[in-house]
């Protein structure tokens, strides 16, 4: 007899946990559940017991009560006091799980139709998983190629969505070594359940040696820095001098002056919005009109690679050697503008080749 | 357990002349414009949809008995898309408004009619061309995006017949307009003599707040289905970023409409569960104002939270915790009724009629349903929670045990008014337990799932969520029966159940005191209004009718 019950017990109630940060969230949960039980039991012993109580009897008559101006304000005032609880605790926990700390590793994440395909810093790329060493904090910066997608890792409680058209983040440091599911949480079409995957979580000496493969391609800036050339990029931005385009050398996360008097931050968003679409925000001092649009000729990951590449620029040292097809041979060019119709045919030589 | 109803012997072998039997003929229905033959029209058209809608939760229930499931993922992605697309603006939306509150808003405030007959009958055609539309849908092969219709997907990538599913959500939509614009008249200019404000039932209140959601949103989700046409058809780009848009911004646009059709959906119901607590403990509601008053408060402060939805999206952390808190205030004005119901009781005289049963599972069913929302609005169990099948449950607790029940307690209520026949009670009461026991067995569970990380809208799922997917769909078979019962004795009674004069529950409110079923025009004289509504006293003091 018990034996047919026993299936209930391997019910597991709350998921695997791993991290620190979804330990956090799993003692909001409980609070949130033992309030709701508390609410519950409040509300069903009240409506089963008046009821019983008050259920019709021969020879007592209902009794009007027309209300009472002090319990509704106590029963809008309290709820709302534990309810202010749950709020501050939610958003105290979102907004640590929206700022990743600053040793975290960057790993990037291209979603798309229906695959989650990673690019670690060293160019190491991965399929439908991510391996991470324990205790190093990850952030996740995530794009997708065509429709919306949502990342979700549940053993860390995180999950974003990854828009097209925008960087996506979130964070998470494992402290459990473990095999852990990834899941795509916004419905993206036919094979959405199948745009799944798992993280490993492993210790130092492990990770080391899964990670000593490495990328066959370099790391991520020199993949950056290979397309970079490929693209004729290197023309126009001139590594150390002023070029016809601004100067990428310590530009990253910098403040940027724009032409129309704002001044933006140079982060992951606003670099791979100049890359696809140069003419959206133009640097003070330069024209719009002379980088050609990269939109649909550069895939996410490609975009990903060149900002990698002109991070590894941020320093003061010296920049990235330039072999490769970085032409050395270009004239030193004055800091003045050149002529606007030497530009544009500049422009129209860099033109992507279709 | 005692009961209240009296039924009247059949004496007279002739029915009095009523709105049922004064004309015959399919044109006498379909050119009506009374308000009690449209409620029927509509009463047949919803129940239509929703057995559509049903028959596609139970086999979205079946093929999640196997982590592979059962048919193809196409297929399944079309069934969850169609469940919620028909369930969503073919039944939840219309359904108690367009039903009990068509047949009742004029009779319980003194009218004769709505203050707009033929716009009356113009939203049920439009109802049942959005109708058309939707299963023209289905038929050709079905939708696949989800009753969200989020973009990009569903401009750019999807293959299925997603502009006539939205086409007809855009025109069912005009039908919830006309229906709101046509209370909110009604309420203000064709009160009877005496009928004030404050003298106004419940029911009436919660249409009246329903009715201002419906005029204020929903030409805010037309505009965005036209937006999503106007992108798959002509490709402008408004939401796809390849063509120059932004998806966010569909989601703004949707939710700002989609999350106040929730308390369209809800509110109409709360208005009914305060008729029937009324009467089944013959007391006046407990804080009538303040029931009153959250009706409002739900209907205005329901426009301020859709960020809610869009807690992972990527909109700002600040905007998220603006919404956040904003949605802590919605939650009280719930609780504020909910607290209210159960005071009503006190020291009331109980009976435990079959209206009052579904009230009962109305309440459970909406507290788990209310406070789970708790969870989704805390911003960091939410980025937990969302997407999953606790999402799933939640809704389904709201909108299946919150609205389908009191649709069914106000059913139940209101029959021997609208058909001047009573039904089996023992059936009633034992269909009211399954569906409560059905419901909870397929819902619970999915809250546990949801904890654990299994995403909705999966058409396979890792061997490790089987178990807690089989009780689901063990409890969805039990739900699924459970609501086939009430079809059964219902249509019977419509047919062959005893008849009953115009007060079988012995309650309060104009409605009963006008003929069962009532006359085309409701009133011989219009009535005068000279007490407050809920006027209960003991059983006894009325005399059977």
């Amino acid at each position: 007899m018990w034996a047919s019950y026993r299936f209930l017990a391997d019910i597991p109630f709350v998921g695997p946990v791993g991290s620190k940060e979804a330990a956090d969230i799993d003692l909001l949960w409980w609070f949130l559940c033992a309030v709701s039980l508390v609410m519950t039991v409040i509300i069903f012993v009240g409506v089963i017991g008046f009821a019983i109580k008050y259920r019709k009897k021969a020879g007592v008559d209902p009794v009007p009560v027309h209300g009472s101006n002090v319990l509704e304000i106590t029963w809008s005032i309290i709820p709302f006091i534990v309810m202010l609880v749950m709020f501050w605790w939610g958003a105290e926990l979102f907004f640590a799980a929206e700022n990743p700390p600053k040793d975290a590793e960057e790993v990037f994440v291209v979603g798309k139709q229906w695959m989650w395909k990673i690019q670690h810093p060293d160019g190491t790329r991965e399929m439908n998983s991510l391996h991470v060493p324990v205790g190093q904090a990850v952030k996740l910066t995530m794009a997708s190629e065509d429709v919306i997608h949502s990342f979700s890792i549940p053993a860390f409680r995180v999950r974003h969505d990854v828009v097209p058209g925008h960087y996506d983040s979130l964070w998470f440091r494992p402290t459990t070594p473990g095999h852990y599911r990834i899941f795509c949480t916004e419905y993206c079409g036919d094979r959405h359940s199948q745009m799944i995957g798992y993280v490993d979580v492993m210790d130092e000496n492990e990770y080391g040696k899964w990670a000593s493969g490495g990328g066959s391609g370099g790391t991520l800036a020199e993949q950056g820095q290979q397309l970079f050339t490929q693209n004729g990029c290197s023309t126009c931005h001139l590594l150390n001098e002023q070029g016809r385009c601004p100067i990428l050398k310590g530009l990253y996360n910098k403040p940027v002056q724009l032409n129309d008097g704002r001044t933006v931050i140079a982060d992951d968003a606003y670099l791979r919005e100049s890359i696809l679409q140069p003419n959206a925000k133009i640097v003070n001092g330069y024209d719009a009109n002379v980088m050609p649009n990269f939109q649909g000729q550069l895939s996410e990951e490609n975009v990903i690679q060149l900002i990698a590449y002109i991070k590894s620029l941020a320093g003061n040292a010296a920049p990235a050697p330039t072999q490769g097809g970085n032409p050395p041979a270009t004239a030193p060019t004055p800091a003045v503008k050149k002529p606007k119709v030497a530009i544009k045919e500049a422009a129209a030589n860099m033109m992507p080749q279709q | 357990m005692a009961t209240t109803y009296t039924t009247t012997p059949e004496t007279s072998a002739e029915e009095p002349v009523n709105y049922l039997n004064v004309e015959h003929g399919w044109k006498s229905w379909l050119f009506t414009t009374d308000h009690k033959r449209i409620a029927m029209l509509y009463l047949f058209s919803i129940t239509v949809m929703f057995i559509i809608g049903g028959a596609f939760a139970i086999l979205v229930r079946i093929h999640l008995t196997q982590p592979q499931g059962l048919f193809p993922p196409e297929v399944y992605n079309r069934l969850f898309t169609m469940h919620g697309v028909v369930m969503i603006f073919f039944f939840l939306i219309p359904s108690i408004p367009a039903t009990l509150g068509n047949f009742l808003l004029p009779i319980q405030i003194g009218a004769k009619d709505l203050a707009f007959p033929r716009i009356n009958l113009l939203s049920w055609y439009l109802y049942i061309g959005g109708a058309a539309f939707a299963i023209f849908a289905v038929v050709r092969g079905g939708v696949d995006t989800g009753w969200t219709f989020y973009a990009p997907y569903s401009t750019t990538y999807s293959n299925s017949y997603v502009l006539s599913a939205a086409m007809g959500a855009f025109v069912a939509g005009f039908s919830s307009i006309l229906t709101g614009l046509n209370f909110i008249v009604t309420v203000h200019k064709m009160r009877a003599p005496g009928m004030s404000w404050m003298r106004m039932p419940l029911f009436i209140w919660a249409h009246y707040a329903t009715g201002l959601i419906q005029i204020l949103g929903t030409p805010v989700v037309a505009i965005a289905l036209v937006l999503v046409a106007v992108e798959r058809v002509m490709h402008v780009g408004i939401f796809d970023p390849n063509i120059g848009g932004d998806p966010i911004l569909f989601q703004h646009i949707f939710w700002f409409y989609s999350h106040p059709a929730v308390y369209i959906m809800i509110l109409p119901g709360m208005g009914v569960i305060s008729e029937v607590i009324a009467c089944f403990s013959r007391k006046r509601i407990f804080g009538y104002e303040f029931v009153a008053a959250s009706s409002m408060g739900i209907a205005i402060l329901g426009f301020l939270v859709w960020g809610h939805h869009m807690f992972v999206t990527g909109q700002s952390v600040y905007t998220g915790i603006v919404f956040s808190f904003l949605t802590f205030f919605v939650a009280v004005p719930s609780a504020v009724k909910v607290f209210n119901w159960t005071a009503t009781m006190y020291k009331g005289s109980v009976t435990f009629d079959s209206p009052m049963l579904y009230a009962f599972a109305f309440i459970g069913l909406f507290t788990i349903g209310g406070l789970t929302g708790l969870f989704l609005s805390t911003l960091a169990t939410d980025v937990a929670l969302h997407g999953t099948y606790f999402v799933v449950a939640h809704f389904h607790f709201v909108m299946v045990g919150g609205m389908v029940v009191a649709f069914l307690a106000g059913l139940h209520f209101w029959w021997p008014k609208m058909t001047g026949r009573m039904y089996s009670e023992p059936w009633a009461k034992f269909a009211a337990l399954l569906i409560f026991a059905g419901f909870n067995l397929t819902f619970l569970p999915q809250f546990v799932l949801g904890y654990l990380g299994m995403p909705r809208r999966y058409a396979a799922y890792p061997p490790e969520f089987q178990v807690l997917n089989v009780l689901s769909t063990a409890g969805a078979s039990i739900l699924g029966i459970a609501f086939f019962i009430p079809m059964i004795y219902l249509t019977w009674s419509w047919f062959k159940g005893p008849r009953v004069g115009k007060d079988p529950w012995h309650a309060k409110g104009l409605e009963w005191e006008i003929q069962s079923p009532p006359t085309t025009f409701n009133f011989d004289e219009t009535p005068t209004v000279t007490e407050e509504a809920y006027n209960y006293g003991p059983l006894e003091e009325h005399p059977v009718v």
